[in-house]
């Protein structure tokens, strides 16, 4: 059952603070990304305090690295759950948990970061494989 | 927390740390290699739950105390 919508605005306007644009629908999700070009990071949010609560300002340090996705959108797992269910099918081949975050590149996952990769980590250590990423994957392309 | 739960058996489990009791260590959303059956490696099995994510076979599960040989981070474990 979804938590209390006011309980989570906090940590929905923490994403859209930082230039995410959420996604809240199966139709938002597939406007976003059936035809998705360019570079992308996609954010499921999530409740959780131990794991989102360091994943939030991580990828706000991360974006604030030269080499960074063209757009950040975001779904909340437990939240938008038809949303969260729609974004997971465009990376099926991961396992689904939250938070986590999915790095596109012209509709293609190129790079994945699970909750295992997030949790008991501080948001410095988690921006600084965000952003190893980026180069890896987005140097060329923005 | 993600760990990786190495038995002193053919069996490695990966999946949530709950907590740990007289009845054994507790974990959630886990996933099983088992070397007697499986067709892949342990070290293997391990690199795939880290990239790809964790294929939860029991969503809960308690390992008996007596069968754990380490527990550690799985991302301490594959790097």
């Amino acid at each position: 059952m979804p938590y209390n919508p006011a309980l989570v605005a906090p940590m929905r306007q923490e994403m859209t603070s930082m230039g995410a644009r959420e996604l809240t629908t199966a139709t938002d999700v597939d406007t976003a990304l059936a035809d998705q070009r360019g570079t992308m990071l996609v954010f499921v949010n999530s409740v959780c305090g131990c794991a989102a609560g360091n994943a939030r300002p991580a990828l706000r340090l991360a974006l604030q690295h030269g080499v960074k996705p063209g757009e950040v959108v975001t779904v909340f797992a437990g939240q938008d759950l038809d949303a969260t269910s729609r974004a997971r099918q465009y990376f099926a081949e991961y396992q689904p948990s939250s938070p986590s975050m999915a790095l596109l590149k012209d509709g293609e996952v190129v790079h994945f970061l699970h909750r295992h990769q997030i949790e008991g980590r501080s948001p410095q250590a988690i921006a600084a494989d965000l952003t190893a990423a980026f180069d890896r994957h987005f140097a060329a392309t923005v | 927390m993600t760990v990786v739960l190495e038995t002193h058996g053919s069996r490695t489990y990966v999946g949530r740390f709950d907590s740990q009791d007289e009845r054994g260590v507790h974990l959630h959303d886990v996933g099983v290699h088992d070397a007697g059956a499986a067709d892949g490696s342990k070290e293997e099995f391990l690199r795939r739950c880290d990239k790809f994510g964790i294929r939860a076979e029991h969503r809960d599960l308690v390992v008996p105390s007596g069968e754990v040989a380490r527990i550690q981070r799985l991302i301490d474990r594959v790097r």
